[in-house]
């Protein structure tokens, strides 16, 4: 029964699906970002896999790590079916524009509401340009900070403060 | 001479009440807000020390106990309600992330508030156990008995340039 997910998947989006993976339970699926708003769109509608929700969605920078083909950044979706109970993971991989320019990928709001700050805080950490995002601002960091902390070449220890004085 | 005497011991009495009836203001904002809470409780009950009751105005409040991790974020933040308390003020740093900024050496965490308001007594520990706060809390009676609290030393230095420029004799207060 798990493996008709990706199998419909790959039925759906042919080549659009770029590989798929089943560990012990733990479907996966990498697809074209550039398709990720229909994928999506899919996995929810569709009447026999019903994925209606979006449980999380993240970013893993692969900066120093060899599985880099396809873009240093992984955007992962974590979908559940609120009827059978079954998850899935859709990635997207996504690179850097020349000249260092930030990842883009088409926002999955209009698909999930509750996208909207998820959205957000990978946009305030990795620095990926979601297009079509209603309002991308950052959620943890302030607007003076510069840069985007969790990425792998984001000095460790580096601090912007905001405020500082000396009471000697 | 007469006079300068009765105004030493009139601060000294002062000074004994402060320290017995200190009201805090907890900024509270991480882990160890549970110690605060064990603290405040009766079985440590820092209310046997004159400090028991907080309140949640910074303008009604002599005791700042910072409580937690202060973020770069929160800078500002803490500053202006250091600022809106009423003087003479004292602070207290609750727990190793307060003091130094503790384990966290990353983006977000202010090495100590110490970077933005003035601390006169540092509490180790992650968390510090309630008798230690305790043992801090008298080392700053101690402080405000003294004279030596940043604040009051700020008002002795400022006494003592009015009392240069003008070459009379003022009482201290405070
Ligand atoms: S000192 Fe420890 S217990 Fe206290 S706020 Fe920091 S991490 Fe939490």
């Amino acid at each position: 029964m798990s493996a008709r997910i990706l199998d419909r998947l790959r039925e759906q989006f042919g080549e659009a699906v770029r590989a798929t993976f089943s560990n012990h339970g733990d479907e996966c699926a990498i697809v074209d970002p550039a398709r990720i708003v229909e994928v999506c769109a899919f996995l929810r509608d569709d009447p026999e896999l019903k994925m209606a929700m979006l449980v999380d969605l993240c970013v893993v920078d692969t900066l120093g790590l060899d599985r880099r083909e396809g873009g240093r950044f992984e955007v992962v979706y974590h979908l559940r079916s609120m009827a059978s109970g079954r998850r899935v993971r859709i990635k997207a991989l996504v690179d850097e524009g020349p000249s260092g320019a930030n990842p883009e990928i088409d926002s999955v709001v209009p698909v999930w509401r509750g996208a909207n700050w998820f959205e957000r805080e990978a946009w305030d950490m990795y620095g990926i340009k979601f297009r079509n995002h209603p309002d991308l601002r950052r959620i943890l960091m302030y607007e003076e900070f510069v840069g985007h902390p969790l990425r792998k070449d984001y000095p460790k220890e580096k601090r912007q403060p905001l405020v500082r004085r000396d009471f000697s | 001479m007469a006079l300068e005497f009765y105004s030493t011991k009139l601060a000294d009495a002062l000074n004994w009440a402060r320290k017995y009836s200190l009201f805090q203001y907890p900024f509270v904002t991480a882990c160890c807000g549970m110690e605060f809470m064990a603290l405040a409780a009766p079985k440590y009950d820092v209310a046997r020390f004159g400090a028991e009751f907080p309140r949640f105005s910074p303008r009604q409040a002599d005791l700042l106990i910072v409580v937690g991790t202060i973020t770069e974020k929160q800078g500002p933040i803490l500053q202006r309600i250091w600022e809106q308390m009423c003087e003479p003020k004292w602070v207290m740093a609750f727990g190793v992330c307060a003091s130094t900024g503790g384990f966290y050496q990353n983006y977000s965490a202010m090495p100590g508030c110490d970077q933005v308001i003035p601390v006169d007594v540092y509490i180790p520990g992650c968390p510090p156990r309630p008798e230690q706060v305790l043992d801090g809390l008298m080392l700053l009676q101690e402080k405000i008995q003294d004279r030596t609290g940043w604040a009051q030393r700020r008002q002795l230095r400022e006494h003592e340039a009015v009392v240069k420029a003008k070459k009379g004799h003022l009482p201290v207060v405070g």
